[in-house]
C-alpha cells in the first residue's frame, strides 16, 4: 500500500551558530501515520522535530540547511511564512505549557488568532477539540477555570486540544509524556492512536517502549563525533517500519541502543 | 499466592538509636545571627516609613478633616495668615498635571519597552535607546523642569500641561526600564506555545506576552506616577503659581499639592503650615488610592494564576 508522503527531508541539517547540531537527515514522513524519533540525549531528535514547523526561527543563530519539503513545498523557501507553516503543522511541547488563561480561552486561542470570533463557532470548536483530546468530560463544568489548576496530564491533553483546535494537518510532539506519570502517559498514547485517523503525528520520545507501542515508523538518531570538526553532532542512523527497527534492525548501532547496550 | 519470605526477627531492644536532634554548632549560631541581623534591618527600614506616615497623619488629619469636606473643595486663601481650608485647586492641579503626564508617558513607555525587548533585541538603535534611558533616569528633576521651561513655557506660557510634559519626561525612563524588565520575565515557553499555534508575532505580544507581564508593568508605572505626583521642582518652572481653581489643562497658571506644601510650609504662619500638613496627607492619600484602584483593575485584566 502506497501511503502519501507529507514531509520529505533531504540532507537536512540544523546549526546553532557555527555548531552543527544534526546533519545528513534524509527521510520521508508519511501521511496519517505516527512517526517516532528515538535516540539518546543530544542526538538531535528534538532539533530535527522543531525544524519541521520552523520553530528554530525564534532562536537567534539557529539555521536549517538542506531541504525540508512539506507536501512538495520547501518550508525554508523564499517568501515562506513561518506563521502559515505553523497553522498547518502544530506542536505539543515536552512540558505542558497552557496559557495562564481559562481552559476555554486556551483552546479558543488558536481559532481566535485565525479570525474565528463568533461565540457559537468557538463553543463548537472548543467542545470538539476537548472531546478529541479526551478531556471534555473532566472539564466541561469548569471551562472558565484557570488551566493552571489542572493536573500535569490534563494540562498536556489541554495542550493537545489547543493544538488540534486549529485543525492542523500535522501534530508534532516533543516528548509529550516525559513529565507525566504512567497512567497519564497511557491516556496520551491512546489519544495519539485515535488522532492518527485525522492527523499525521511525529513524536520525539526517550521511551523506546512508547515508540514501539504507538508508532508506525521509527527513526533512530544518535550523536557522533565528526572527525573533521571534532564536535559531537546528531545523525540519522536508521529509519524503517517500527516492527523492523525493534525486531530486526539493520544497523548495529540501532541494535545496541534498543537492546539497552548504550544510551 | 503465598511468597516465602525469610523470617525477620525484630530486635526487642534497639541498641543504637541515632541522635537526630540539632546540636549547638557554629552553623546554627551563624544562622541565628544572620536571622537577627535581617530582622533588625526590617525594623530599621520600617522606622522611617512608620514615622513619616505617623507625622503626616498626626499633623495633617486634624487640619484636613476638621472642616470636612471644605479642606478638599475650598480655594487656597489668598491671605496666607488666615487659618483654615483649603486645598481644592491644588488637588485639581495635581490631578491635571499628573494625569496628563500619565496619559503621555505610560503608553509611550510601554510601547517603547515592547519595541526594545521584542523587536529591537540586539540591534544598535535599541542599545542606544536603552543606554539613553538609563542616563535619563539619573537626570535631576529640576533639570527636566528647566528643559520644559525653555522649550515649552517660554513659548506657550504657564499651564498644567507644561507640568505634565516635565513629569512625563521624568516618568518615561522609569516606565520603559520597569516594563522591559517585566517583559523579560515572561517565560519563553508561553511565546513558543503561541507561535506553535500559528500566531503572528504581534498577536503573540498582544494576547500572551503583555497580559503575562501586565501586573509588573502596572506596578512599575504606578511607582513612576506616585513619584511624579510628589515632584515639586519641575512644576515650579512650568506650572507657575495660583491659589484659585484652574480646571484648564492647557492654559493659565496652575498649582499642585506639592507646590502648596512647599509654599505654605516655608511661611511663618501657623495657618499656612497646617495647610501644608493637610496637603501632605492629601497627597499620600491620593497615591494610596491610585495604587488601590490600579491593583483592582489589574487583577481583572491580568492572567489567572
Amino acid at each position: 500500500m502506497e501511503v502519501p508522503v507529507i514531509f520529505e527531508l533531504e540532507n537536512a541539517e540544523v546549526y546553532y551558530g557555527s555548531f552543527r547540531a544534526v546533519h545528513g537527515v534524509t527521510m520521508k514522513i508519511h501521511e496519517k501515520q505516527i512517526t517516532a524519533f528515538i535516540g539518546p540525549s543530544g542526538c538531535g531528535k528534538t532539533t530535527m522535530l522543531r525544524a519541521l514547523d520552523r520553530m528554530h526561527d525564534v532562536i537567534p543563530g539557529a539555521r536549517v540547511g538542506g531541504t525540508v519539503k512539506y507536501r512538495g513545498a520547501d518550508l525554508y523557501g523564499p517568501g515562506v511564512s513561518a506563521v502559515e507553516v505553523r497553522r498547518r503543522i502544530g506542536m505539543v511541547f515536552q512540558k505542558p505549557n497552557p496559557f495562564p488563561k481559562s481552559i476555554y480561552d486556551n483552546v479558543a486561542f488558536g481559532p481566535r488568532a485565525i479570525g474565528k470570533k463568533s461565540k457559537a463557532d468557538l463553543d463548537v470548536i472548543v467542545e470538539k477539540s476537548l472531546r478529541a483530546a479526551a478531556l471534555w468530560d473532566e472539564v466541561k463544568d469548569r471551562l472558565k477555570a484557570s488551566a493552571h489548576g489542572m493536573s500535569g496530564g490534563q494540562q498536556q491533553r489541554l495542550c493537545i486540544a489547543r493544538t488540534i483546535a486549529v485543525e492542523p494537518e500535522v501534530v508534532l510532539m516533543d516528548e509529550p509524556c516525559s513529565a507525566l506519570d504512567p497512567i497519564a502517559t497511557a491516556r496520551i498514547e491512546e489519544l495519539m492512536r485515535e488522532l492518527k485517523n485525522r492527523f499525521t503525528i511525529v513524536i520525539v520520545t526517550h521511551n523506546m517502549q512508547q515508540a514501539a507501542r504507538v508508532s508506525d515508523r521509527t527513526a533512530f538518531f544518535t550523536a557522533e563525533i565528526d572527525p573533521k570538526s571534532d564536535t559531537r553532532g546528531g545523525v540519522l542512523v536508521e529509519y524503517d517500519a517500527t516492527a523492523k527497527i525493534f525486531s530486526n534492525p539493520s544497523d548495529e548501532r540501532t541494535e545496541n541502543y534498543i537492546t539497552g547496550r548504550f544510551g | 499466592m503465598a511468597v516465602a519470605v525469610a523470617p525477620v526477627r525484630e530486635a526487642s531492644v534497639v541498641s543504637d538509636v541515632p541522635d537526630l536532634r540539632a546540636r549547638p554548632s557554629w552553623r546554627s549560631a551563624k544562622s541565628a545571627i544572620m536571622t537577627g541581623l535581617m530582622m533588625l534591618a526590617v525594623v530599621v527600614v520600617a522606622i522611617p516609613l512608620v514615622a513619616i506616615l505617623w507625622s503626616v497623619i498626626d499633623r495633617g488629619a486634624g487640619v484636613a478633616f476638621r472642616a470636612f469636606p471644605s479642606f478638599f473643595t475650598a480655594e487656597v486663601p489668598t491671605v496666607s495668615r488666615r487659618v483654615g481650608p483649603g486645598m481644592g485647586p491644588a488637588i485639581v492641579g495635581t490631578l491635571l498635571s499628573t494625569g496628563g503626564a500619565t496619559v503621555m508617558a505610560v503608553p509611550l513607555g510601554v510601547l517603547g519597552a515592547i519595541y526594545l525587548h521584542e523587536y529591537g533585541a540586539g540591534n544598535r538603535f535599541a542599545k542606544l535607546v536603552r543606554f539613553m534611558t538609563t542616563v535619563m533616569t539619573g537626570v535631576p528633576s529640576i533639570v527636566m523642569g528647566l528643559f520644559i521651561y525653555l522649550v515649552w513655557t517660554l513659548h506657550f506660557g504657564y499651564s498644567a500641561f507644561g507640568g505634565s510634559l516635565a513629569l512625563a519626561c521624568l516618568m518615561l525612563p522609569v516606565v520603559i526600564a520597569s516594563s522591559e524588565q517585566m517583559l523579560r520575565l515572561v517565560p519563553p515557553t508561553l511565546r513558543e506555545a503561541a507561535y506553535a499555534l500559528g500566531t503572528t508575532k504581534s498577536r503573540t505580544i498582544a494576547t500572551v506576552v503583555v497580559p503575562a507581564a501586565l501586573p509588573g508593568i502596572v506596578s512599575g508605572s504606578l511607582l513612576a506616577i506616585a513619584r511624579a505626583a510628589g515632584e515639586t521642582a519641575p512644576l515650579m518652572f512650568a506650572v507657575g503659581a495660583a491659589n484659585a481653581f484652574n480646571p484648564h489643562l492647557l492654559s493659565g497658571a496652575n498649582t499642585s499639592l506639592s507646590m502648596q506644601i512647599f509654599g505654605n510650609a516655608t511661611l511663618a504662619f501657623t495657618g499656612a503650615q497646617e495647610r501644608a500638613w493637610g496637603a501632605a496627607l492629601t497627597l499620600v492619600g491620593i497615591a494610596f488610592l491610585f495604587t488601590l484602584v490600579a491593583r483592582i483593575a489589574t487583577a481583572r485584566f491580568a492572567f489567572k494564576r
